[in-house]
């Protein structure tokens, strides 16, 4: 195993450790791995488990508890360079091998050898472990909802998408673009183009999405009888990539399509 | 109404960015309402076998028994639906082949896979699954994940040690706890759930979940539910924009209405006339 621990006081290094065993204990008494000697430090601080290449610190439940970089923890699943503080003492955490290895190794699906056995887990029990991801309220996505009759006016646009923050992580250099309604009752409404996806219409009537990709911004009819337009020209039902203000129209609807400068 | 006409099936794989070929396979049988998606493993070609064999194994040998039987009917010893006990049989089935394939050419020693299949009969769902690939149900607005992994790293969620937030970053996503061919025995993992009109299932390989968000596939599939070719592009698309470091394979199936087994002698009859 290439990890290591390396302890300090203020800044000089007392000793290094390496991650050798499952499970590594820190505390003041002589029975730990790692020991640090000090009234601060519980007798039992905190334990480091090692699963392959993954480590996670423990708080066994100390008086004075820990710090990893610089917040309290009880629990945490160690990243490289991560510094764990216990009273004076800071431990960092080095892991070279995440370096090292090819990220591609870790894509290949291996088997991890295990006896064959039953696992008698219920309907209900394995819905409740995995995560439920609920569709983004209808305030994040806009909701051009298409007139029953030619008469009646669309109805709005929903507020501008979420604060920047529901930005996505995979947000790459692409600038950022706006879709603002010109025509309707909602004339003058912005819509930010945070997410990935973005639904413009009611599902199950008219439907078209913009999608953000890395090279660009691309409008898809799903369904509907009625195809969207850009710039006056009727979609086909290929991806149509956005350019700096054209504009759209669907289900009677104008909206300019633009970049945020 | 014939199961048939009540599911709209779509299925797309794709090899992604990366990887030269696609160990992935998908199976769909309309007739008898069956899908199937194996994400295979081993050097060389032998990913691509083992999936393969997998993939064919499980559903025509299920097609096969279903042309003149009904899932619904019970086994005499068991008791047990003739649907559930088909996919535990041919999954195994599948395992027997694979691992004695792997046992006789030297090539394919140590090839695997993963599998999940869905059979759709009398308003619900029977799920079987080994390792990784994931079957989800998108019903009403909300996105779930119905197969739990056979994994290294949903242990540890399961156990409690690495929080949902934190799996993401590890490195262990790729460490399956059971898979197809591997060993002379396999256990799938089979669950029955009831379906409603307006559900849609996804069937993936961990490149769809590795490489995209749930919050993203749920996204995608609520605004694409009128078009599902389209759905099922737009995912692999997506995966391969956030990179395509596997290989992707998707099916969608969409509930377009009840498909209740013929019950009583009058139902049979004219089923029967049906055929």
């Amino acid at each position: 195993m290439a990890a290591k621990l390396i302890l300090s006081v203020d800044g000089v290094v007392i000793n290094e450790h390496p991650i050798n065993k499952e499970r590594m204990t820190i505390g003041r008494k002589a029975h730990n791995d790692i020991i640090l000697d000090n009234l601060a430090v519980s007798g039992e601080h905190a334990a480091i488990v090692t699963i392959l290449n993954d480590s996670f610190l423990e708080d066994l439940d100390s008086t004075n508890g820990l710090e990893v970089n610089g917040v309290v923890v009880k629990k945490h699943f160690m990243q490289p360079n991560d510094v764990i503080s216990i009273g004076k003492y800071q431990i960092k955490y080095i892991n070279d091998q995440a370096n090292q290895t090819n990220p591609a190794d870790f894509e290949k699906t291996m088997v991890l050898r295990a006896p064959v056995k039953q696992v008698a887990t219920t309907a209900t029990e394995a819905v409740e472990k995995t995560g439920k991801f609920g569709i983004p309220s209808t305030a994040e996505t806009a909701q051009v909802a298409v007139p029953a009759n030619a008469a009646t006016a669309p109805t709005t646009p929903s507020a501008p998408a979420s604060s920047a923050a529901s930005a996505q992580a995979t947000a790459s250099a692409l600038q950022t673009a706006t879709v603002q309604i010109l025509t309707g009752p909602n004339a003058g409404k912005e819509l930010e183009l945070v997410k990935n996806l973005t639904t413009l219409g009611k599902p199950g009537v008219q439907v078209a999405v913009l999608t953000r990709r890395p090279h660009g911004y691309f409008i898809t009819h799903v369904e509907g009888a009625v195809f969207p337009s850009v710039n006056g020209q009727v979609l086909t039902d290929k991806p149509h990539q956005m350019n700096d203000h054209d504009v759209i129209e669907l289900a009677g609807v104008k909206m300019e399509f633009y970049f945020k400068g | 109404m014939k199961v048939e006409d009540a599911l709209e099936i779509v299925s797309q794989t794709n090899p992604g960015m990366v990887r030269s070929h696609n160990e992935d396979s998908v199976a769909c049988e309309a007739a008898c309402g069956l899908v199937v998606l194996a994400d295979g493993m081993g050097g060389y070609n032998a990913g691509e076998v083992a999936s393969g064999i997998a993939v064919s194994v499980t559903a025509m040998e299920i097609a096969h028994r279903l042309k003149n039987t009904s899932p619904v009917e019970r086994d005499e010893t068991t008791g047990e639906e003739l649907g559930v006990l088909l996919l535990r049989d041919n999954i195994q089935k599948a395992n027997a082949s694979i691992f004695h394939a792997a046992q006789s050419q030297p090539q394919y020693t140590g090839m695997g896979t993963t599998i999940v299949a869905g059979l759709f009969y009398d308003n619900r769902v029977a799920v079987g699954h080994v390792g990784d690939s994931r079957m989800y149900r998108l019903r009403d607005e909300v996105l779930e994940s119905i197969t739990r992994d056979h994994s290294l790293l949903q242990e540890q969620i399961d156990s409690g040690i690495i929080s949902i937030e934190d799996a993401r970053h590890s490195k262990n996503k790729n460490l399956v706890t059971r898979a197809v061919g591997i060993d002379a025995e396999v256990m799938a993992e089979i669950h029955v759930y009831d379906v409603q009109v307006g559900d849609i299932y996804l069937l993936c390989s961990d490149g769809l979940n590795d490489m995209i968000e749930d919050e993203d596939i749920c996204a995608t599939l609520y605004a694409m539910q009128g078009n599902l070719p389209l759905a099922a592009e737009q995912l692999i698309q997506m995966a391969n924009d956030n990179g395509g470091r596997d290989n992707v394979s998707v099916i969608l199936v969409k509930i377009k209405s009840e498909f209740a087994a013929p019950r009583g002698w009058f139902a049979k009859v004219i089923d029967w006339f049906n055929k």
